[in-house]
């Protein structure tokens, strides 16, 4: 055994626009072991459930993270609609597939760039981030916001989406879609960016269901789960496959994001064809009581929320299990035994969403 | 314009932000809005930096962090809170970890509000922050002169 060395890695670092601190200790250039340390970003909104009232508090479930922002509030009004056996209109839990899928459309993109950053080509992180700009802006026609969408609420939606701008919505998806063939094609085909991805930061298929990994990273290792098939909002009407690698390296994790892509267009166009007419929203009256445990599929993965009501207008418990938080492990898992500059490779093939882990 | 007022660096902090800020202060970088056409460059080295854009509120854990990052930075620099939340605490003013705005920490001078800010007012703020840079850097050269001239006068103040 030679010479251990640590090297801290963050909280400021130029990686990852979040606090992230990981103490990585080294032999030579290979990694022995990382000791994360998290609470920079801890605001402790689970206690917020306390002050706000529950109709309120769909606001502050969206501000959990600023990029899966829609999904957090969506799956916070499942749950309360689930206690309260609230009927939502058949076009509102279409108008949420679409949103949800935008926002991971926007997700994955963000991720690219990211991606391509840490690997060190600048260009290709400007470009996947101008492909991003145009999901936004469809976004920000729908929704009127950018990142924080406040679309959803208990009960339906916030706005409707017109039939002229849904058919305007596909179109420029699909021309989206020729864009990101020219981005994928340059990840998943391109020799330099090969040599750095395949075959870094191998996760298995049984250290990955050992380890309890979810979404990307866990389809990256083989494994064949996916949270929308649950049939929440309008899934259970679309037909779609999850997408599965078997290779479980960086490569792999790229590989499942790239596909995701096509496959949120293509849900898209499924739920803008099959969309009802008729309301968005119902009333809601009276308070919840009950407990419930609500499941969705996150960009970076399965997502838990856990709601505890007793009949007042505030909520008692309210417990979300990020997806980041259960990827940890693997993360560990992955960088042991890696070189020290596949070490920012490695952390953002999980997708690491800090303000999701610490909430 | 002096010459450090050209192309002004700056440096990217996330205190406890929900993430929506800070990849709107990415895609001030990133085409479309493109800020990298002036010179203004994202850094992740305090020493590099001119202009410290924080988002999000301070919690007891990321206090000193920032006050070091602050302490690193070489004078004449300016700080940006962007967000509600790094201005007030915004919508979660009332947690239990989080003690309010950058304000309680640093000085700050722009204060860029949203939630989330939009990249526009964002770039609005660095524009500001340029001003206020070249303000203190006139400031530093006047007060170095005056110190030359009456060194027991050190203790003088300039407010911009």
């Amino acid at each position: 055994m030679g010479k251990q060395t640590i090297i801290p890695f963050g909280p400021q670092h130029p990686v990852l626009p979040e606090p992230l601190h990981l103490d990585l200790v080294l032999e030579d250039e290979r990694i022995v072991d990382a000791i994360p340390s998290i609470g920079y970003v801890h605001r402790g909104l689970e206690l917020l459930v306390s002050k706000k009232e529950y109709a309120e508090y769909v606001y502050v479930a969206e501000r959990i993270c600023g990029i899966c922002s829609f999904m957090h509030g969506l799956g916070y009004c499942q749950a309360v609609e689930e206690i309260m056996e609230i009927q939502v209109p058949e076009r509102a839990l279409f108008l949420r597939t679409i949103w949800a899928e935008l926002s991971r459309i926007h997700s994955h993109l963000m991720w690219f760039g990211l991606a391509a950053d840490a690997f060190g080509l600048e260009n290709l992180f400007m470009l996947s981030w101008r492909l991003r700009e145009s999901v936004l802006d469809i976004i920000e026609e729908t929704s009127g916001g950018r990142v924080i969408f406040g679309a959803c609420k208990i009960g339906g939606v916030r706005r409707d989406i017109s039939p002229e701008t849904l058919r305007d919505m596909c179109q420029k998806l699909e021309k989206l879609k020729g864009h990101m063939d020219r981005l994928t094609g340059v990840f998943l085909n391109d020799r330099s960016v090969g040599y750095r991805l395949k075959g870094i930061g191998v996760l298995t298929r049984e250290d990955a269901q050992r380890l309890g990994a979810v979404g990307p990273l866990l389809r990256a290792s083989g494994v064949d789960m996916d949270m929308r098939r649950l049939g929440y909002a309008a899934y259970e009407r679309l037909s779609f496959e999850p997408v599965t690698e078997n290779d479980g390296d960086c490569y792999a994790r790229c590989a499942v994001r790239a596909r995701e892509l096509y496959q949120s267009i293509d849900l898209i166009a499924q739920a803008v064809s099959m969309m009802p007419d008729g309301e968005v929203d119902t009333k809601v009256l009276g308070a919840p009581k009950g407990e419930c445990f609500m499941r969705l599929e996150q960009p970076r993965g399965e997502v838990l929320y856990y709601v505890r009501a007793d009949g007042t207008r505030y909520i008692e418990r309210f417990r979300v299990r990020t997806p980041t938080f259960t990827n940890i492990p693997s993360m560990i898992h992955c960088l042991k035994g890696c070189d020290f500059s596949d070490v920012p490779n490695v952390i953002l093939t999980i997708d690491p969403c800090i303000s999701c882990i610490e909430r | 314009m002096s010459f450090i007022a050209k192309s002004p660096w700056i440096l990217h902090y996330d205190g406890s932000s929900c993430n929506g800020c800070d990849i709107e202060t990415l895609a001030c970088l990133t085409p479309v809005y493109d800020i990298e056409r002036f010179g203004v460059i994202n850094t992740g080295n305090p020493k590099h930096a001119d202009i410290l854009i924080v988002t999000g509120s301070v919690n007891h854990q990321n206090r000193d962090v920032l006050l070091n990052i602050y302490n690193q930075m070489p004078d004449p620099k300016a700080v940006i809170a962007v967000g509600i939340c790094a201005i007030t605490g915004g919508i979660f003013a009332e947690c239990y970890n989080v003690l309010g705005g950058v304000d309680k920490v640093l000085p700050v001078d722009i204060y860029v509000p949203g939630c989330a800010a939009r990249p526009e007012a964002i770039i609005d703020g660095i524009v500001k922050a340029i001003g206020i840079l070249e303000m203190k850097h006139q400031n530093m050269r006047i007060k170095s002169k005056w110190r030359l001239r009456w060194p027991w006068k050190s203790e003088l103040k300039f407010s911009y």
